[in-house]
């Protein structure tokens, strides 16, 4: 556990340019790493085959949509749709592989501590109740703003969302893709139960990445439009300070943030990694839409 | 040679004595021409002075106004008249379909009388084909199931096209398919006086009838089954093998009647039946090979609505409803409240100012 409260004030010169999220041209201004290389590959093979998931999956799910029909006819039919996807799963797969064996290896060879619990850790603590309430609070002006530690309660959600959804999904797909060997220990009500699980778990994934995700961590207006630090590994000493106030002062009182500074990320990359980012989120906006007309379209 | 008014009056000798009448003498059948010059007005020609039996047969048909119908209007140049065996015939098989669409493709006529526009569909149809351009002398032609003089509505019991008739007038050809079909549940509630349930073209329509393995007939099939079968449609609606076969004209996945058969539909209680449990094995591996027992148990027509027949899929349905709608709904307000929340501090604080964080 780090520290009892939101209520510590922010210690944040006045004069301070506001950063609206994006690392600012200001060339002054000091870069502390957050994400390693590894971490954003693994983000963005995750959210290019989620898209690619989403693209085909949809048309599926939602077949007597016009959209639907469209879209699966130009790729190439049904087959072409069914190929895409499985091939998607795979590349997710794999990424979803190489994160438990990386995070075994942190666990088992490196001793890394901090895995489980403490402050860097992923897992839900009882700060975390405090933070959603101190949180709601602060939103209808009944309290002050909690301060985050390095993962806040929603990024941990958000997290945890994706690793049962990746179970939750990955399995019924597969028992799907395999059903006459996952026959053998399935009872018989669970073929039929599987594409239910599937299509609804997949439902919420999209529903819940392309509205709750992408406005809670790229379109809110702190981080407005996009939160570059995924892509660059990298944010301002100002964005820092005020987004993650607890993980700052922690490691000042460490002294451990001066080995944190990173380079500034160079200017190609940042575009670079713009066009992909918004890229994606006008996909995901698209098939949220899209989503949504099929469901209650539906109806 | 020209009448006054500009007709032609010449008739062409060598072609009127290879026809059907051409033994005959022209005052066999202009019988008010006795000499010349001709009277003003001859009497028309009556056919029914040889042919009764035909006249009948047209006089209680559908056809049966005289001047709307001459004999004429099917058979072509009264002087050129052929057995309906010969190619030069307006009804030899192969022409049959061009004389009848005269009148049943000529949207003046179609307008005037409510006819269907049959002609364009029923050439495009697997009969018109054979007829069009296999030439096969066997392929059903209007007439075929038709008739010819005694043509009557379908409304009519007597008529071939009436629907309790219709297996047997199909089944003149496909004798093989009319004895499945009568063994089947549809066949035997026709025959015993069940008008609701199908009979051939019910399922491949009357004249736009395609070749069934064709894409387009199995795309179009299955609502057909479903439109009396609205429960089982719903739910195979729900299923895999419905959502992907209504994608991109995928048309491998099972259809009504791969599970079920076409013509000797049965009950699954029947150990002949496709569908009986002995039987799932053999028909669920025609598409999937590694069908095994306990694969089989999945159910095509299981309604995740239906608490009673499948409370376990149902129970699974409404936790995943519960979870979705309530993650959302909790992360929807979360993040309106959020997003207004910030937007604010962003208004108090100004363009270039701090955000004041409480």
């Amino acid at each position: 556990m780090t520290d009892e409260t939101g209520a510590r004030p922010t210690q944040q010169p006045e004069n301070q340019p506001q950063a609206q999220g994006q690392p600012q041209a200001s060339g002054n201004e000091k870069y502390y790493v957050r994400f390693t290389l590894a971490q954003r590959y693994l983000h963005a093979v995750l959210f290019t085959s989620f898209l690619g998931l989403a693209a085909t999956g949809l048309p599926m799910r939602f077949s007597d949509n016009p959209a639907a029909r469209f879209f699966a006819r130009e790729v190439g039919g049904f087959g072409a749709i069914l190929f895409l996807h499985k091939f998607c799963a795979v590349v997710l797969t794999l990424a979803f592989l190489y994160h438990l064996k990386d995070l075994a290896g942190r666990v088992l060879v490196h001793k890394e501590k901090g895995i489980f619990w403490g402050p860097t850790s992923m897992v839900p603590n009882w700060k975390d109740v405090k933070d959603i309430v101190g949180h709601l609070r602060w939103f209808v002006g009944l309290g002050p703003k909690p301060q985050f530690e390095r993962y806040a309660y929603w990024e941990k959600f958000d997290y945890w969302a994706v690793f049962w959804g990746m179970l939750v999904i990955g399995f019924s797909g597969y028992a799907m893709w395999f059903a006459p060997f996952f026959a053998k220990f399935l009872p018989g009500w669970a073929l039929n139960a599987i594409l239910v699980v599937h299509g609804e778990e997949a439902l919420l994934a999209i529903l819940f990445i392309f509205s709750i995700h992408f406005v809670n961590t790229h379109l809110r207006p702190d981080s407005f439009p996009m939160d570059m630090v995924i892509f660059t590994g990298k944010e301002t000493d100002e964005e820092f300070r005020k987004k993650r106030a607890l993980e700052y002062q922690r490691l000042a009182s460490e002294g451990k943030l001066e080995a944190k500074v990173g380079e500034k990320p160079v200017y190609w990359w940042v575009n670079f990694a713009k066009v992909i980012g918004f890229t994606a989120i006008l996909i995901g906006l698209i098939l949220l839409v899209l989503t949504l007309i099929g469901y209650f379209g539906n109806a | 040679m020209q009448d006054a008014s500009g007709h032609s009056v010449g008739v062409d000798a060598d072609l009127f004595h290879t026809s059907i009448h051409g033994s005959l003498s022209c005052t066999d059948c202009h019988t008010s021409i006795k000499d010349y010059p001709h009277p003003e007005k001859p009497v028309a020609v009556k056919c029914v002075a040889c042919h009764a039996e035909q006249a009948a047969a047209i006089a209680g048909s559908i056809h049966a106004s005289a001047s709307a119908h001459p004999c004429t209007s099917c058979h072509g140049d009264a002087h050129a008249i052929f057995p309906k065996d010969d190619a030069r015939s307006a009804v030899y098989p192969l022409n049959i379909p061009r004389t009848c669409g005269n009148c049943h493709s000529d949207p003046v006529l179609a307008k005037k009388y409510g006819l269907q526009n049959v002609y364009s569909v029923y050439m495009d149809s697997i009969h018109g084909y054979a007829v069009s351009k296999e030439g096969l002398l066997v392929a059903a032609n209007c007439m075929s199931c038709h008739g010819s003089h005694n043509i009557l509505s379908h409304k009519d019991p007597k008529s071939p096209t009436y629907k309790t008739n219709i297996p047997n007038t199909c089944g003149t050809c496909h004798g093989g398919v009319m004895a499945e079909y009568s063994a089947g549940v549809h066949g035997k509630a026709v025959a015993g006086g069940n008008l609701a349930a199908p009979v051939c073209s019910d399922c491949h329509t009357a004249h736009s009838i395609l070749q069934p393995t064709l894409a387009d007939f199995r795309m179009q099939s299955t609502p057909i089954c479903g439109s009396c079968h609205k429960g089982r449609f719903a739910t195979y609606q729900d299923t895999f093998h419905s959502q992907l076969g209504l994608l991109g004209g995928y048309v491998q996945t099972a259809r009504c009647w791969d599970c079920h058969g076409a013509h000797e539909i049965l009950p699954a209680s029947d150990p002949a039946s496709p569908i009986n449990k002995a039987n799932l094995i053999k028909t669920c591996g025609r598409c999937h090979a590694d069908a095994n027992a306990s694969f089989v148990q999945y159910q095509p027509h299981a309604n995740p609505r239906n608490r009673k027949l499948n409370p376990a899929l149902y129970f699974t349905r409404f936790f995943m409803n519960l979870l979705l709608w309530s993650v959302l709904g909790f992360f929807s307000l979360h993040t309106l409240l959020w997003f207004i929340r910030a937007k604010r501090e962003q208004g108090k604080s100004g363009p270039t100012g701090e955000a004041k964080d409480d």
